[in-house]
């Protein structure tokens, strides 16, 4: 029997493969269509993983690499819930973020900022998403960043997260900003995405009945990943 | 005004940029953290099957070799079965495939490689199979949404002809984009090509 597909996926929401406000993207973008294909059980299965693939500190980016004292920095809470596009909860998943510090240094033996690497800040983490879908890391706010795309251009503070989803064709990375920065609407970056609803649903508000008084400020980060047809019927399978 | 359909929208991609290796692989940052990073072992030594090692460049559109990409495979084992519980077969993958690997391009050369077990055939459409393939998921700075393709084997083109990926290509001529070179015993090279002359095949599944 033919594996129920998940939904097409709605171009229109993603970014391009060039956007040329976002320079990199340049020779870097394929200019052939890409070719659509019937989702085959290669697309629909795709990698587990379990508790056992991860410890029980990793989704806590203020505790997983300090030796000498807490990273500096605005003490935050990130956390939301993995959805599909029909609204149901994806749990099990894995979730990684990663980060610069509140420099908006990286720690890539790649990056030459001179914003000051945090002794206590690795910044990354993961976690796994509970039987609701729902995920938290612990960390701490990152500052923006200069980079070489045009003279004087800057990131907005932001996140990375990867996602996977059950199947291979769910896979998604994507960056969470912070309500109110001014830098969101100036970034190339962001600005690769064609529509300005889907922008806004990567700004993260702020959750101030998710903080922890005299601790923590919280941001909620919801993720959609893509839907999935209702199992088909066998006498329907023709045409489908 | 009909009535509204309440499906939600998925998340936008966004790149992941030129250190996706400090949330992906942290040790190729330049530092340890976790106790254990993903992907790093696709099949482990006593799964059987045929030992295989693929590797590769990414190039770009002016034939540099892309220096900080990120590739995820996906396959299914010898006996054709992926480890995923709508495999009908799964409960006979061996505990050691996972299926699933994480491989980072050389900071210098660019180039790519990872071992694993030649997959089997797989099941296509009712009654139909595929040609043995890895799934293969890419992205790097400059890279909006992550780009997938397929890498098959040179010794199975009696089967390309039928399979339902190969067999779409319009320019018969750009298939071979997806079928790996054959360097030696076990051996293969995939080169990437991300636009320009010989731009490989990347679906949108």
């Amino acid at each position: 029997m033919k594996p129920a597909a998940y939904f097409q996926r709605n171009r229109d929401i993603h970014p391009p493969a060039l956007a040329r406000g976002y320079k990199s993207s340049i020779p870097r973008s394929p200019r052939q269509a890409l070719l659509s294909i019937d989702q085959t059980i290669s697309e629909i299965t795709g990698p587990a993983f379990g508790h056992g693939d991860i410890g029980p500190l990793d989704h806590d980016l203020i505790r997983n690499f300090a030796t000498t004292g807490d990273p500096v920095g605005s003490r935050i809470i990130v956390h939301g819930h993995v959805r599909d596009e029909n609204g149901r909860p994806v749990p099990g998943t894995l979730v990684e973020v990663w980060q610069a510090n509140a420099s908006g240094r990286y720690r890539h033996r790649k990056d030459t900022y001179f914003g000051a690497l945090d002794p206590n800040f690795g910044g990354c983490g993961r976690t796994i998403t509970d039987e609701n879908g729902y995920y938290v890391f612990r960390t701490v706010k990152p500052g923006p960043y200069p980079w070489r795309n045009h003279v004087n251009s800057w990131r907005p503070a932001h996140i990375h997260l990867s996602v996977f989803g059950r199947a291979f064709c769910q896979r998604l990375i994507t960056q969470m900003y912070f309500e109110g920065d001014p830098l969101i609407p100036l970034c190339p970056i962001v600005r690769t995405i064609p529509d300005p609803a889907a922008i806004d649903r990567l700004i993260a508000p702020l959750d101030l009945n998710a903080s922890i008084p005299l601790d923590s400020l919280a941001y909620r980060f919801d993720i959609v990943l893509r839907g999935r047809r209702s199992t088909l019927f066998e006498n329907r399978l023709e045409g489908n | 005004m009909p009535q509204r359909l309440d499906y939600l929208i998925e998340t936008a991609s966004q790149t992941a940029g030129p250190y996706v290796h400090i949330g992906l692989a942290p040790g190729a940052a330049g530092f340890s953290i976790f106790g254990q990073e993903l992907g790093q072992t696709i099949a482990a030594p006593e799964v059987p099957g045929e030992r295989i090692r693929v590797e590769g460049l990414v190039l770009d559109g002016t034939g540099a070799p892309v220096r900080d990409a990120l590739l995820e495979v996906w396959q299914a084992d010898a006996a054709g079965i992926y480890p995923h519980p709508e495999d009908p077969r799964h409960a006979e993958v061996h505990p050691g495939f996972r299926g699933w690997g994480r491989i980072i391009t050389d900071f210098d050369t660019g180039l790519w490689s990872f071992e694993t077990v030649r997959p089997g055939p797989v099941p296509g459409r009712p009654g139909a199979v595929q040609a043995p393939h890895i799934s293969v998921w890419l992205v790097a700075r400059g890279i909006n949404i992550g780009l997938n393709t397929r890498i098959y084997f040179p010794e199975d083109a009696a089967l390309h002809a039928a399979d339902p990926v190969l067999s779409m290509i319009e320019q018969r001529h750009r298939a071979a984009t997806l079928v790996a070179a054959r360097t030696g015993p076990g051996a293969y090279r995939f080169d990437i090509r991300l636009q320009g002359d010989g731009e490989t095949v990347f679906l949108d599944i």
